[in-house]
């Protein structure tokens, strides 16, 4: 302890804090400035309602301090991120308890030096400046510890990242690496400083506090402060709609480069291909680099694996979207020729079956389907028998979501028309658009898993028992998407024995086929098959099922063993 | 052989006067436009195709002769499902190709 309430060191890391200060009040208002009216009143509300509100707690300490999604996928990782995260701070709230515990110092001249302007650094030097009880100095010196365990963990993850069991890690330019350098040497300088009182050390020690704040805003370490902003921002249900402004732009800040989306995403099978992943694009972007993020955003499937693996929840395939949406285009849809298109089938069925255009290519999926209702003794219809117009998916799938109105307008006044009261589709594709985008009031939307699933439960269905090995693959717009995951599984084991795959569910790798890229060539497109081909063999099943006409299509290409759609495997083994 | 008048209008197209720019800047950015076979895959199943004339085999070929509008006027009845991609017997990218003719 030194008998004095101030020293020059304590004057770098002032001026950081003061600078990062600033620039967090300027972003966040920047970033509120940005949203829509209507988003902005959302905002405010969510923060008063009761249950965002909590919602808006548990994920502020559960994702920013205690990283509970890191642990669960990767402990290791887990362990880090809190130990530096949570010990920082605790050490900054110990520090600032610890000011009560402060007694006025004799012969100093408290009077000319407010004890606000004090409070301000004594709690990141007070160890200099004051005593600290027994009790106190034992929490600091465990916190201080924590920390430095979690920075043995990211020097080793650097050097050799296998260890903690991630394959691929982002590389970082000049600014990342220093700025992680200061973050790295803060503490061990701190400990030093406290147990030798050098003075060195606690220049050390402020200095790098300062570059570490000054450099904050510029790197991928902005995330810290911005993530608790991102999270109030998700819980009000905003969507970003352009992608560099207001909600994109708290995204792009609240995205560490973590790079866990990396190795997750199919696309990685290729090394050349994992510069187009979430990670980078959400760097691309963050740099302004905007023919890269454009070429990114038109690459990506829209598989959505990167958005289930973040363990920010970046909704990295919304800021996709939204940017594909701000592309101009010089020559614009007509679709008026919908106009004159009636079907001429008047039916009272109860059921509708909409094919869509990738069923229309796999007929015998059509035919199992036409099989399975014939057999259950439904009253049912087929809206697109002979070619009908598309969902609509695909044309948003673009961006161009005032153009897909006009194909969308007239399903649904098909539909209508037809007095149908359920619509069943066998292609996850034209379930998502169906579930999200149409209008559908009173009318049940059911992907055929679900509804062969129903007819099975309600024994309208009845079906043979073998012996043969199936493992399923989870279409992404029908898992991810939905989380439709058990019905499919359940019609299976009612028919053969279910094998796992090696990546299941919300882990389950795309087809390639996906409609979502469109710069994707069929050679790269072939590879993510094969990879997620072998995924799904991984057992040794003695056949693949799917419950997409696309992943079927896909999958055929590729695979050693028979690929069905699950419509055919029910129809195969009615009784 | 012009005797000043005909019966039908000519189909003739004079390529040294033709306006390639569409269709050069497409080549340049899309090289898997020179691999297609005309085998018509694309227009059988093309869903557009069942209500109107959409074709993406002509659609590449007035481009090849630089009938600008008149593909202009034909992809606007594009619906972009990718049907016509999945069937190419040469593995184009044809929904990227109909997305860039539009930019
Ligand atoms: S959506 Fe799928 S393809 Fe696109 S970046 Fe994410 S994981 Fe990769
Ligand atoms: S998008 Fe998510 S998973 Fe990918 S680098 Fe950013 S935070 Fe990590
Ligand atoms: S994408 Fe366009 S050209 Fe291709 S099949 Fe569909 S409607 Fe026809
Ligand atoms: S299917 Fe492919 S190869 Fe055949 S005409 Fe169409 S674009 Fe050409």
């Amino acid at each position: 302890m030194n008998s004095q309430i101030f020293h020059p060191f304590v004057l770098p890391f002032v001026l950081g804090m003061a600078f990062v200060l600033t620039y967090c009040v300027v972003g966040l208002l920047r970033v509120i400035g940005q949203l829509s009216k209507d988003d902005r009143k959302k905002f405010w509300r969510s923060l008063v309602t009761p249950k965002t509100a909590w919602a808006n707690i548990r994920d502020i300490v559960g994702d920013c301090l205690f990283h509970v999604k890191i642990w669960k996928r990767n402990p290791v990782l887990g362990y880090m991120h809190t130990a530096i995260a949570f010990g920082w701070f605790m050490i900054i709230v110990i520090g600032h308890i610890m000011l009560f515990t402060l007694k006025p110092l004799e012969g100093v001249d408290v009077e000319g030096f407010p004890r606000m302007f004090t409070n301000f650094y004594y709690p990141i030097f007070f160890k200099y400046f004051a005593e600290e009880t027994p009790v106190f100095a034992f929490l600091m010196d465990f916190f201080l510890l924590m920390i430095i365990s979690g920075i043995l963990i990211a020097v080793v993850k650097k050097i050799h990242s296998k260890i903690v069991g991630v394959k691929r890690i982002m590389h970082f330019g000049f600014a990342d690496n220093m700025i992680r350098f200061a973050l790295w040497t803060i503490f061990p300088f701190r400990l030093i400083a406290e147990k030798t009182n050098i003075m060195a050390f606690w220049w050390l020690y402020s200095i790098d506090l300062f570059v570490f704040m000054f450099m904050l805003p510029f790197t991928r370490y902005m995330h810290i402060p911005t993530e608790a902003l991102f999270i109030l921002l998700r819980h009000a249900g905003l969507k970003p709609r352009e992608p560099r402004k207001g909600y994109a732009l708290a995204q792009i800040y609240s995205c560490p480069s973590c790079g866990l989306c990396i190795d997750a995403c199919p696309m990685s099978v290729n090394d050349k291909n994992s510069g187009n992943t979430s990670a980078y694009f959400m760097k691309r972007l963050r740099n302004g680099d905007k023919e890269e993020s454009q070429r990114i955003a038109e690459t990506c499937m829209q598989c959505g694996k990167c958005v289930a693996v973040c363990p920010v929840s970046i909704e990295s395939c919304d800021i996709k979207m939204s940017q594909r949406e701000a592309v101009p285009y010089a020559i614009n849809s007509d679709h008026s020729y919908l106009d004159a298109y009636e079907s001429n089938e008047t039916s009272n069925a109860s059921v509708l079956y909409f094919a869509g255009c990738m069923t229309q290519l796999t007929p015998k999926i059509m035919r199992a389907m036409k099989q399975i209702m014939e057999a259950a003794g439904e009253k049912y219809e087929f809206m697109d028998k002979d070619g009908g117009v598309c969902c609509g998916r695909p044309m948003l799938l673009s961006g161009k979501t005032v153009e897909a109105q006009a194909m969308m307008a007239k399903n649904t006044e098909l539909i209508k028309k037809s007095g149908a009261k359920r619509l069943v589709l066998s292609c996850p594709i034209c379930y998502k658009v169906f579930k999200e985008e149409y209008q559908l009031e009173g009318i049940e939307i059911l992907h055929h898993t679900q509804y062969i699933d129903e007819l099975i439960k309600q024994g309208k269905l009845k079906v043979d028992k073998n012996g043969t090995n199936y493992v399923y693959h989870d279409p992404c717009e029908l898992g991810r998407a939905f989380g439709v995951y058990d019905e499919p599984r359940e019609v299976i084991e009612s028919i053969g024995n279910l094998r796992k795959a090696k990546s299941e569910k919300e882990l389950s790798i795309c087809c390639g086929g996906s409609l979502g890229s469109f710069k994707l060539t069929q050679q790269e497109r072939d590879e993510i098959t094969a990879n997620s081909v072998n995924d799904l063999m991984y057992n040794n099943p003695d056949e693949i099922v799917t419950a997409c006409p696309l992943c079927l299509k896909t999958f055929a290409r590729k695979a050693p063993v028979a690929v069905k759609d699950i419509a055919e495997v029910v129809a195969t083994n009615l009784i | 052989m012009d005797f000043g008048f005909c019966l039908s209008p000519s189909s003739h197209v004079k390529m040294d006067n033709v306006d390639l720019t569409t269709f050069n800047r497409l080549k340049e950015t899309n090289p898997d436009i020179n691999t297609c076979i005309a085998c018509g895959s694309c227009t059988a199943t093309c869903t557009a195709g069942h209500f109107t004339e959409m074709s993406f085999r002509r659609l590449l070929l007035m481009l090849q002769r630089g009938k600008e509008d008149e593909a202009k006027k034909m992809i606007q009845r594009c619906m972009l499902c990718g049907k016509c991609t999945l069937v190419c017997s040469r593995g184009i990218n044809i929904r990227k190709i109909l997305l860039d003719i539009t930019r």
